[in-house]
């Protein structure tokens, strides 16, 4: 496992150690994912989807920033961050495909699991929060888009972590370790930029005008999520926007910017993304997303 | 079941032979990553167990992302299959959620004498909202080059999840560490 130089460790025979490709081991191997008693399946898939999806989502327009980053370090940061969240959405998609199992024709054989759910989905199914799939900006959009981002998913996180189902309660309580790190780089980011010149200060400014629009939506709870909160298994978002105000006024005023005076951007007849209704930027990120898989649906590699 | 497990092991060394021996395999896989390290140091190897001829052994993800978990999940099972072991089952455990201080005693002496600092105490799970850090750390990490504490984070993000860069005031080294979660 030591090597003269990359080449001899990229051309390894029989190598298992990239992590690339489709073919990885369920990441739930093991897991009891029985579905804790009185809470609906259905509704337990979908919500695991919500949160899967925002993550994934999330995590490819991130990865997006490779070879864009201003430095080194923010490009390995980056990359880290959007790692943390592939994983978060890896677990949540497979909770997802344990919860629903049967139902609609999977891909073949294997059936449906994390794979199926990130490359075989349309866009009306794919039930992220809007926020996430926004076409990428410049740096001050992205650090204010992580700022909110991870401000709101710590928070719902953290919550969550005594969920009743046991499983999205572990994957919560570990994704709040990661979140912590993702919050806290974003935000200090943002401080140095509207604390910085008055260009980096513009920028900061016009990046969170750009993204507010899409805050309200954060704390708008779809029908699913209120009934996982009501039987103890999810949490209500709407519940977390005191904490979230708090965290961007500590944010914000160290940072010496504004709460930007923008109107919400409105759903289609008050539908979001929760209910699979998105901006023009899905359909392109998809494309992306899902081309290598969908050009030959069979595939390991 | 016959169980092995870090607390219980050798408690019963006849019920329990192929456990035992299963786990002692199992505790000499490193880390892909960090392989001056093995899966005991890093504190991932949860329980060693074996069923019926099958070897179970449950892993606990360090990072939820980390590609590293595929790769500890093939290398237990070729170094059991290598052992004799034919039959061999990798559970993954996600509760409770693995923290930086599960790495055992030797284990943060192999990493500060690979010029890695090893990890402080992990931070309390708090019950209100998670305190937001603004500024630097204020705990400033001790350089494992030359033991001074004047030292400044670079990134909380290394080449790897776990680790953030730092670099010494004192001898000027840049290093890395193992961050607390």
């Amino acid at each position: 496992m030591s090597f003269d130089n990359a080449y001899e460790a990229i051309t390894e025979q029989n190598d298992t150690r990239w992590a690339f490709g489709t073919g990885f081991a369920d990441p739930l191997t093991g897991v009891d994912t029985t579905v804790p008693a009185g809470v609906g399946a259905a509704d337990l898939a979908l919500y695991s989807l919500m949160l899967g999806d925002d993550a994934l989502i999330m995590s490819h327009r991130l990865q997006q920033w490779c070879a864009n980053a201003p430095e080194l370090e923010d490009e390995v940061a980056l990359a880290n961050i959007a790692l943390d969240l592939l994983g978060q959405a890896r677990l949540l998609l497979s909770r997802a495909a344990a919860a629903d199992g049967g139902g609609r024709s999977g891909r073949g054989e294997e059936g449906r699991g994390e794979d199926w759910y990130a490359f075989f989905r349309a866009e009306h199914e794919f039930r992220n929060v809007r926020l996430a799939e926004l076409e990428r900006g410049d740096f001050g959009e992205l650090i204010a888009r992580l700022v909110v981002f991870s401000t709101w998913r710590l928070a719902v996180a953290q919550r969550l972590g005594s969920s009743r189902d046991p499983v999205l309660a572990a994957v919560a309580a570990k994704a709040v370790k990661e979140i912590t790190y993702h919050r806290d780089y974003a935000a200090q980011w943002l401080v140095r930029l509207g604390d910085g010149t008055q260009f980096s200060r513009e920028r900061a400014q016009a990046g969170l005008a750009a993204i507010w629009p899409y805050v309200p939506e954060l704390f708008t709870a779809h029908e699913v999520e209120r009934r996982l909160a009501a039987c103890g298994a999810g949490v209500d978002p709407a519940g977390v926007r005191g904490e979230f105000d708090g965290v961007l006024a500590a944010v914000l005023s160290a940072a010496t910017l504004e709460v930007p005076d923008v109107a919400p951007r409105a759903g289609v007849a008050g539908r979001t993304g929760r209910h699979g209704v998105h901006t023009e930027a899905m359909g392109d990120l998809l494309a992306e997303l899902q081309s290598v898989a969908r050009a030959d649906p069979g595939a390991t590699w | 079941m016959v169980t092995a497990s870090t607390r219980d092991a050798g408690g019963a060394p006849d019920a329990g032979g192929a456990a035992v021996s299963a786990r002692a395999v199992a505790e000499t896989v490193t880390d892909p990553e960090l392989p001056m390290l093995t899966l005991a140091d890093l504190g991932v190897l949860r329980e060693v167990s074996e069923a019926g001829g099958t070897v179970i052994v449950s892993i606990t993800p360090t990072y939820t992302g980390c590609p590293a978990m595929d790769a500890m999940r093939d290398d237990l099972v070729r170094a059991l299959h290598g052992a004799g072991f034919p039959d061999v089952e990798v559970r993954a455990v996600l509760r409770p959620a693995w923290s930086t201080d599960w790495i055992s005693a030797a284990g943060r002496r192999k990493l500060a004498a690979a010029g890695i600092a090893p990890p402080r105490a992990a931070p309390l799970p708090v019950t209100g909202p998670i305190p937001l850090t603004l500024g630097p750390p204020a705990r400033p990490v001790r350089c494992p080059h030359c033991g001074s504490a004047q030292t400044r984070l670079v990134s909380y993000f290394g080449a790897t999840a776990c680790r953030s860069l730092h670099r010494c005031g004192a001898c000027q080294e840049p290093f890395e560490h193992v961050k607390e979660i």
